[in-house]
């Protein structure tokens, strides 16, 4: 199996698509519900991996 | 007033089909379920991250008493990665054993393994919902 290098936030973003897809499905009733949560949940996420990554660059100094 | 009470546990030969194929296959108790739209998302999404931890080279946990931090992380972590059901078990088949070594990409692998499993289980419980006609 090939050995994959990725860079933080390529991970973090990963991470945050398939966990958005999942979630989108298991909570919602109708399709559109589906797909509006999962792009509000990516939305969230990729907010706070930005806000995260400011908040750790300026309080590292 | 006679008050009737409605016993609404659904029976074991209901759910337990869906939801042990839910858990042998991702996305499998949806399909048996005739969602195959859904299962077919949920098994991409859990394979693709299964597969993107293998590929950075995570560890697979395995279960280690101690303290109780170390116990609550191995214990979970091993049930975590046990939750991906058959990809779990053809990877230690084929006998993948990366030792936990340091590395932000190694890292990020066992936590890919790790949520590949909990996702399963949310789809567990989703199959689980649908078979017992909590949810469409």
């Amino acid at each position: 199996m090939p050995k994959m290098n990725l860079s933080h936030f390529e991970a973090a973003v990963l991470f945050a698509l398939f966990t958005s897809v999942v979630l989108g499905i298991i909570t919602k009733k109708t399709d559109r519900e589906r797909v509006r949560y999962a792009a509000y949940c990516f939305g969230c996420f990729i907010a706070a991996i930005f806000g995260l990554s400011w908040l750790m660059f300026l309080g590292h100094g | 007033m006679a008050e009737t009470t409605i016993d609404q546990t659904p029976s074991v030969g209901k759910w337990l089909p869906a939801v042990a194929l839910a858990w042998i296959i991702p996305g499998g108790g949806h399909f048996l379920l005739k969602r195959p739209g859904r299962g077919g998302l949920i098994a991409a999404s859990v394979a693709a991250m299964f597969l993107l931890g293998l590929m950075m080279r995570g560890a697979l946990f395995q279960p280690q008493g101690g303290d109780l931090l170390t116990t609550v992380i191995y214990y979970g972590g091993f049930i975590g990665d046990l939750m991906s059901g058959l990809l779990y078990f053809v990877t230690v088949w084929l006998g993948y054993a990366q030792p936990d070594v340091a590395g932000h990409v190694h890292d990020y692998g066992t936590k890919f393994l790790v949520a590949a499993g909990l996702l399963n289980v949310l789809a567990m419980v989703d199959a689980f919902e649908i078979a017992s006609g909590k949810k469409d």
